[in-house]
């Protein structure tokens, strides 16, 4: 039954002639196996841990090279399987490339559950949109977990980590793999479920514990609306299967409310998910977990499941102006407000944390103007750079840690102003994050420059298309964007210069053991350095190809992605093309494509450079010496009090009224009650056991009292 | 002359039967009893139940109440009682119970016109009366239309016989 | 024929045998008040069938038969409970209660 599984493929399940897919099941199958025999191992290891406390001791790990089997396979697991479900993909993409797929193939396994009319197939489907994704997810995740190998070596939980991690990205296969809503949601929960587990990995810390459970909460607000926008669905359409959804999607009403109220709720669920305002309070605070966690689930893969979602249902987004429109203006507010909070931060895991959210707003509002390929782009090349990113930040970490520990000194090994310097002592971390961050600010020619360009392009594109519905709202948001693009170069370089330049101010002893890492983090960082270079090329824009953007032609691609996902994107880009006419050729205030692309890469090169020039001459303090910032710093530095608010709006009142529920309702009324009744049994069962005296008399009269009564009711 | 006899035998019987609830002595009580059962006699003979006024003298007061009084001898009770009544609180609860069964009853049989007016069951025992005599006019109806219940009265005799046998028997 | 009189008679009696059962302490004489209260019934029977027919006549017949043997079991229920508790004062029968 197996071998049938992993076999089926074939035979007419396949549509769409010459692509045939190659095990496309084994692609989520062996995550789900690596995370059964790392699960299993970690059961092992737990044992034998609990035994050693027993015993009055603890597990002792030994040197590196005598470690126990439950430490050692899980470094060849974990990554094993992921390289080869990234070797799958990869031969699954080659096929597709080289057929002309034009309708998705769906691959239908099993009936996973049927009820009256709801059926729901364990199907999966491969088409462009979820091949990228699985591109990502198995690409970026294998470097990812190859990285963990070396940051996780030594944590007592490794076996249970390379559990987590092999469990997401099956969860997130699913995500990006199924070919039903209700499978998405599937992936969905499991990857929110991971989340959790990864972000309170450390568990026994309270605080990193309690951020794992906030995620989890605020993501519930999310999925709500995901829920609700699925019954919305079910009910119009009899199904949640994306290929007769879509099918039957143009019979609704342009614009009408149920397609709003559908996209609104779906934008509900992709917010949570997605980190977007109002939810996105969860990502800062899912930094407690270990920092290639940050880097695969709330970087790269995870969070952008609601921009997938998005660009997924983009016939049903298309249908509606309405919710197109907030899921723009929700991503551009995103992007300006994480942008500013970044600027204040002095984590170096909370700036890119920000930053992350800043980015998926990025891509929200690329999604939300209709630029769907565009979104999925940037999707793709923030996955390159911010995987870097973090990754960089964890050997960075790694390394502050390990210099902290030889000297047992207790201070932040993520607090910014504890570094600087750094470049000398990790040369190859510091070229790679320079790379990275010049694709995040959005240099020419990085990866950055090319999917943000794009984004920043389509605003003024579709605001100004022939009957645009809300032009000055996206003349707004275009200008922001815009803005927000400048506060990205500013930031990341004050993280660069904080951490890599100026003098050290790690401790005079610290410094000495502070180190490169070793061979197995620093090479998935050259390789995503590499990508986060040259991964923007593929999708050169038409118009750019021939002018300096496009080096007159050389770069090899044109619109490549745009092509590629033109088969998942037609239908919406066809709605939109009925409705709003065609898109505008220049920008709100005039100037065509090439010329906002030369002002915005050297604007931002001239932040970039400005803020080496002047923050690197400062010198920073260490975070004892560091005086409290005011005003408006201040306000940026406490995150503009967005949790304290949350916490007194919604939280206080929602405790409050639980404690209500609890002292008042539940344990005074309800008990109250419950125990009133049981009072009052007690004392007429004690009442009426008066007449029970045990006396024949007494017995006699209560018969006679019962036979008068009987007579009575008979005479009178 | 009947009626006197009826009211003498009434009251005779009311009496009696007061006598045996009020009377301290459980023999004092039993011989009460005994009269109560003569006076019910008296009244069956006027009320022209001849057999029955003789099976209410043989069976009950000679044997039931010969019976009863072996008991009270058995155990001894002869002497040395002490009064039982019930007094208080509880005595007056059964006077006031009591009353109202009165009440009920009273209320039951006033006006009994179409009692008194019926003479039909009197004529039809006269009848009987002559045609088989005292004992027969019962003995009749008990072996035709009654034998049944009859022989299963038979059998209650003797389960009780035994049931007796068993309760009263000095076990090991 | 008095067959009211005969009837308030047997009510009479019938009240006299209940208070009896009720107020008295000791089994026997709470016994003989039924049997009071039985013949009460008995007069009844008798006096209707003044009335309906012989067959009231016949029914004195079973309830005297009924009577000797409930006094025949209930008298050994008082020898066997006399046995035990060297009384026969119900209110030291007080088993049957909470």
């Amino acid at each position: 039954m197996i071998t049938a599984f992993l076999l089926q493929g074939g035979g007419d399940a396949v549509a769409g002639g010459e692509f045939h897919p190659f095990l496309p099941g084994l692609v989520v199958l062996l995550p789900l196996l690596g995370f059964l025999a790392n699960g299993w191992l970690a059961l092992q290891h737990g044992k034998a841990s609990a035994d050693a406390v027993r015993a009055g001791g603890e597990l002792d790990l030994g040197d590196r090279h005598s470690r126990p089997a439950t430490h050692t396979l899980p470094t060849w697991i974990g990554p094993g399987v992921m390289a080869l479900a990234f070797l799958i993909t990869l031969v699954n993409f080659l096929r597709m490339l080289g057929a002309e797929l034009h309708e998705p193939v769906v691959i239908s396994y099993w009936t996973w559950m049927a009820t009256g009319t709801f059926v729901v197939d364990a199907a999966i489907q491969l088409d462009q949109l979820s091949m990228v994704m699985m591109m990502i997810v198995t690409g970026v995740g294998f470097l990812i977990h190859v990285f963990s190998v070396g940051y996780m070596r030594d944590d007592a939980g490794y076996p249970r980590y390379f559990a987590y991690l092999n469990l997401f990205v099956f969860f997130m296969l699913v995500l990006v793999m199924g070919a039903s809503y209700a499978l998405v949601f599937v992936g969905w929960e499991g990857v929110g479920l991971c989340s959790y587990l990864l972000i309170g990995f450390w568990f026994s810390d309270r605080e990193k514990s309690d951020a794992g459970k906030k995620a989890f909460i605020v993501n519930r607000i999310g999925d709500f609306g995901f829920l609700v926008a699925m019954f919305f669905l079910f009910r119009e359409f009899g199904t949640l299967d994306f290929v007769p959804v879509f099918g039957e999607a143009e019979a609704l009403v342009y614009g009408g409310g149920l397609v709003t109220a559908i996209t609104l709720f779906f934008l509900l669920g992709a917010a949570g998910k997605s980190a977007q305002i109002p939810l996105y309070v969860w990502l800062p605070d899912a930094m407690a977990g270990p920092t290639p966690v940050s880097a695969l689930i709330h970087a790269a893969t995870m969070v952008t499941a609601g921009v997938y979602l998005v660009a997924r249902s983009s016939v049903l987004f298309a249908l509606s102006p309405v919710g197109s429109a907030a899921v723009a203006t929700v991503g551009v507010l995103t992007a300006l407000f994480a942008a500013t909070i970044a600027l204040k931060q002095n984590d170096i895991k909370k700036v890119l944390a920000y930053s992350t959210v800043s980015q998926l707003g990025y891509m929200f509002v690329g999604v939300g103007v209709g630029a769907y390929a565009a979104g999925v782009f940037h999707l793709m090349t923030h996955a390159f750079f911010k995987a870097l990113l973090f990754l960089g930040s964890g050997a960075v970490i790694h390394a502050m840690h390990e210099a902290y520990h030889h000297t047992h000194k207790h201070d932040d090994p993520q607090d910014m102003r504890n570094m600087g310097g750094l470049r000398a002592a990790m040369p190859i971390t510091w070229v790679t994050m320079w790379i990275a961050t010049l694709a995040i600010a959005g240099i020419w020619p990085f990866a950055g420059f090319f999917s943000k360009d794009e984004i920043i392009w389509q605003i003024g594109a579709f605001g100004g298309a022939e009957t645009a519905p809300y032009p000055a709202l996206y003349t707004f948001i275009w200008v922001v964007a815009l803005a927000a693009a400048m506060l990205t170069a500013f930031y990341m370089t004050r993280m660069m210069v904080m951490t890599f330049h100026g003098q050290n101010r790690t401790g005079a002893e610290e410094s000495k053991h502070l180190h490169e890492a070793p061979a197995v983090m620093w090479v998935p960082l050259a390789v995503l350095a590499v990508l986060s270079v040259f991964g923007g090329w593929i999708n050169v824009p038409e118009a750019l190809q021939t002018a300096w953007v496009g080096l007159g032609g050389l770069l090899p691609t044109s619109e490549w992605l745009h092509h590629w996902l033109e088969p998942v994107t037609l239908q919406a880009h066809e709605v939109q093309l009925e409705h709003l006419g065609e898109v505008s050729h220049y920008a709100p205030f005039g100037g065509g494509e090439a010329l906002w692309a030369a002002i915005s890469t050297l604007a931002a090169l001239t932040v970039v450079v400005a803020t080496i020039q002047i923050l690197g001459k400062r010198d920073v303090a260490t975070p004892a010496n560091d005086p409290q910032p005011t005003g408006f710093a201040n306000v940026l530095a406490n995150k503009y009090y967005v949790d304290e608010f949350y916490d007194r709006v919604i939280v206080q009142p929602i405790i409050r009224a639980s404690r209500f529920c609890w002292k008042i309702i539940d344990a005074t009324i309800i008990d109250g009650a419950v125990n009133l009744v049981g009072m009052l049994a007690k004392g007429m069962g004690w009442g009426i056991s008066m007449f029970q005296s045990g006396s024949v008399n007494t017995y006699a009269f209560i018969l006679t009292v019962g036979v008068l009564v009987i007579l009575g009711a008979s005479v009178f | 002359m009947e009626a006197f006899l009826f009211y003498f035998f009434f009251v005779m019987a009311i009496g009696a039967a007061v006598g045996v609830v009020l009377s301290k002595s459980p023999v004092g009580s039993l011989l009460f009893m005994v009269t109560t059962l003569f006076a019910i006699s008296a009244e069956f003979v006027l009320l022209e139940a001849h057999f029955l006024a003789a099976v209410q003298v043989i069976v009950y007061a000679g044997a039931i109440m010969v019976l009863f009084l072996f008991v009270i001898m058995l155990l001894n009770l002869g002497h040395d009682y002490r009064q039982d009544l019930r007094v208080g609180v509880f005595s007056l609860a059964w006077v006031v119970v009591v009353s109202a069964m009165a009440g009920v009853v009273g209320w039951r049989t006033r006006g009994g016109e179409g009692l008194a007016a019926s003479g039909a069951g009197a004529q039809e025992i006269q009848a009987a009366l002559e045609q088989y005599g005292a004992v027969g006019a019962i003995a009749q109806p008990l072996y035709t239309t009654y034998v049944v219940p009859f022989e299963i009265t038979g059998i209650l005799l003797l389960v009780a016989i035994v049931g007796a046998l068993v309760l009263a028997k000095r076990n090991a | 024929m008095m067959v009211e009189q005969t009837l308030f008679l047997s009510a009479a009696l019938f009240i006299i045998g209940t208070f009896g059962v009720l107020v008295r302490r000791n089994a026997i004489i709470m016994f003989l008040c039924i049997e009071l209260q039985l013949n009460a019934v008995n007069v009844a029977f008798v006096a209707l069938s003044n009335v309906w027919g012989i067959d009231g006549q016949v029914f004195v017949f079973f309830v005297m038969t009924v009577a000797a043997a409930e006094a025949a079991v209930g008298l050994a229920i008082i020898i066997s409970i006399f046995r035990h508790y060297q009384t026969v004062d119900v209110d030291n029968f007080n088993l049957l209660k909470w």
